[in-house]
């Protein structure tokens, strides 16, 4: 409960500041759907209003603020406008019995999650792999760290619809190949840095016990770096997921995909249905927040039961 | 404290842990006893540092007899951290010749020939004290019972018996230290290598270690090196007490103990004890002076 209170506070402030900024981006649109419905404004024409600033807008037809909170294809919607539509596509659809209707977000979010969580596995596997390998060898450490660092400096906006392109080619029909692919891609690089650093983590004095002992390189892997880098695996993880999750809506944005978060945002946008991009985009943060929040939940638990956390 | 069963438990660990060398130490103890277990000679090293070359050891000679206990004291930075990890095969002299056990310190340390007590505890935060104790049981290959056997024997030796399941983030810095010496003793090694062990300590619990320490060297003959910074400390427990000074780091005087091997606290304020005292002293101040 003592964690709560500053979230809440600042979810709060951020729903305030969303909700007074809905006037004075929508106030445009709606004076031109208040001159078409025959209201006189200042000033009269669009065309005009275009050399006026949204605030003087405002203030010379403050009568016609109330419409900017109610439009139906706002520029900005309002977080009430986007709860109901979040519900309406999920809960409702849900109590409705059609909680896997290609309508639902239940469902494309469902789709989504499951690229996640796949592209992450995978991700997670490379990057561990790549990190034993990199601290393992010097040869790899200098020949694979640079290759890591500049795939991440590729824009994944333009690399997506390669990867789905050459997959396609290569006959894999499925689309959600392609999306795990994109997904792991991201995710890798936290999960290689982090656990490269993790694996390092342990001072010189820790090793020179262990040579004492002449322990084999194995038993120094297993009894000292795999627990020590423990606690950076998770801080990385975190990272790890949400970057997933970015990669497979990135997977699902170019044409083609009918099914996802991604796909929804990019249907919204195509047309021109506002609400239904927030619903989107709501859901996939809450999405991710879930993700996070249960591997938070993971770490404690395993650091708890490690003795490394009180 | 439970001073009073500590004699106890010494012997118990004694007569069980070492029960196996009993038998051969009779047998050998008068003609063995000052055969070099640890031979120096000419010993140089130089650290190449980005400020230049730094001169660790130079020219230092030594040789420590099997069942000696053996001081080094210093100014800081004279070398003794050094040597020490040379002995140990942590470090490669640039030149001169050492052997461990009559064979390289590498060969001696894939014989697990001794125990190293670091100047940290560095304990692993992810295991209980009796965790860290097992960890070298469990490299060496020690079957389960033998471990908790021995882990139990250490713990209650170092005086933490009740603290087996606690982690070493719930102890204090001295209690850290003492399960690190524990971790030290759990395993056979003849030779024990200790840098600064009980630095971290309060007098009075430094006393009793030390005590301790010379109790349990007494029975099981192990050959002991041991780095401190406290004059008495040094010649309460030693047979050799070794000073070395800085810049070069080097050996500038090696004292041998005619203090008699059973030594109650008391003996500290025996005028012999007091003349071998003041000797190291003036040892170290003969160090400092050379430098200035
Ligand atoms: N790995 C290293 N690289 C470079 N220089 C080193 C290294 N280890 C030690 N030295 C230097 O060698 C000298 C001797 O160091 P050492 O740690 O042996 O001293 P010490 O006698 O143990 O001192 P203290 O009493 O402070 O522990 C110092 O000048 C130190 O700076
Ligand atoms: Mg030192």
């Amino acid at each position: 409960m003592r964690n709560a209170l500053p979230v809440l506070t600042v979810l709060i402030a951020i729903l305030a500041i969303w909700y007074v900024a809905v006037a004075p981006m929508n106030i445009r649109v709606a004076l031109d759907q208040a001159q078409r419905a025959g209201a006189v404004l200042q000033p009269e024409t669009a065309l005009e209003r275009q050399e006026v600033s949204v605030w003087s807008l405002m203030l010379r037809n403050s009568a016609q603020i109330g419409q900017t909170y109610a439009m139906e294809r706002p520029r900005l919607p309002t977080p009430g406008q986007v709860a109901t539509e979040l519900w309406s596509t999920t809960g409702e659809m849900a109590l409705n019995g059609r909680a896997m209707s290609k309508r639902s977000l239940i469902y494309h979010g469902w789709i989504t999650l499951q690229s996640t969580l796949w592209g992450f596995a995978l991700g997670t596997a490379l990057g561990i792999l790549g990190a034993v390998a990199i601290v393992y060898s010097r040869v790899v450490n200098m020949s694979l760290m640079p290759w890591a660092i500049i795939s991440q400096t590729v824009p994944i906006v333009a690399l997506a619809p390669m990867i789905i392109v050459v997959s396609s080619q290569l006959g894999i029909q499925d689309r959600a190949v392609p999306k795990a692919i994109i997904s792991a891609y991201l995710c890798y690089f936290p999960v290689l840095v982090g656990m490269v650093k993790g694996l390092r983590s342990p001072a010189h004095a820790q090793l020179d016990l262990l040579k004492t002992y002449n322990a084999s390189g194995f038993q120094a892997f297993l009894k000292l770096r795999l627990p020590a880098s423990v606690p950076y695996l998770f801080t990385s993880l975190k990272v790890g997921i949400a970057a997933a999750l970015v990669g497979t809506i990135v997977g699902e944005l170019p044409t083609g995909a009918i099914s996802g978060l991604g796909a929804r945002i990019l249907i919204g946008d195509q047309f021109g249905t506002p609400l239904a991009i927030w619903a989107a985009l709501v859901a996939a943060a809450v999405l991710a927040g879930v993700l996070v929040t249960l591997l938070d939940i993971a770490q404690r638990v395993t650091l708890r039961r490690m003795g490394m956390a009180p | 404290m439970r001073t009073n069963g500590g004699s106890d438990l010494i012997r118990d660990l004694a007569a069980t842990q070492y029960c196996c060398q009993q038998e051969k130490t009779d047998v050998t103890i008068q003609p063995a006893i000052n055969a070099p277990v640890i031979s120096a000679k000419g010993l140089d090293l130089t650290f190449q540092t980005g400020d230049g070359p730094v001169h660790a050891l130079r020219d230092v000679s030594l040789d420590i007899g099997k069942g000696d206990f053996v001081s080094f004291i210093g100014p800081s930075g004279c070398g003794k951290t050094t040597f020490l990890r040379v002995m140990a095969d942590l470090e490669q002299p640039t030149a001169g010749q050492i052997t461990v056990n009559g064979t390289s310190p590498e060969a001696a340390r894939k014989a697990r020939a001794y125990g190293y007590v670091f100047q940290a505890a560095g304990l692993y935060p992810w295991r209980t004290i009796g965790g860290n104790i097992r960890l070298p049981l469990e490299i060496m290959g020690y079957d389960r019972a033998d471990q908790d056997a021995r882990v139990a024997r250490v713990l209650d030796l170092v005086e933490l018996g009740g603290f087996e399941k606690k982690y070493p983030w719930q102890l204090s810095g001295g209690m850290q230290q003492r399960a690190s010496i524990a971790r030290a003793l759990a395993f056979d090694a003849d030779i024990l290598l200790m840098d600064e062990p009980f630095g971290a300590l309060d007098e009075i619990v430094r006393d009793h270690l030390n005590e301790q320490l010379l109790k349990l060297w007494d029975r099981t003959d192990k050959t002991i090196c041991f780095v401190t910074h406290s004059i008495p400390e040094a010649v309460y427990l030693s047979t050799k007490i070794v000073v070395m000074s800085p810049r070069p780091g080097r050996i500038t005087d090696v004292i041998d103990s005619p203090l008699p091997r059973v030594r109650p606290l008391e003996i500290r304020d025996t005028p012999e004890f007091l003349e071998i005292a003041h000797r190291v002293r003036e040892g170290l101040r003969a160090g400092h002076a050379y430098d200035d």
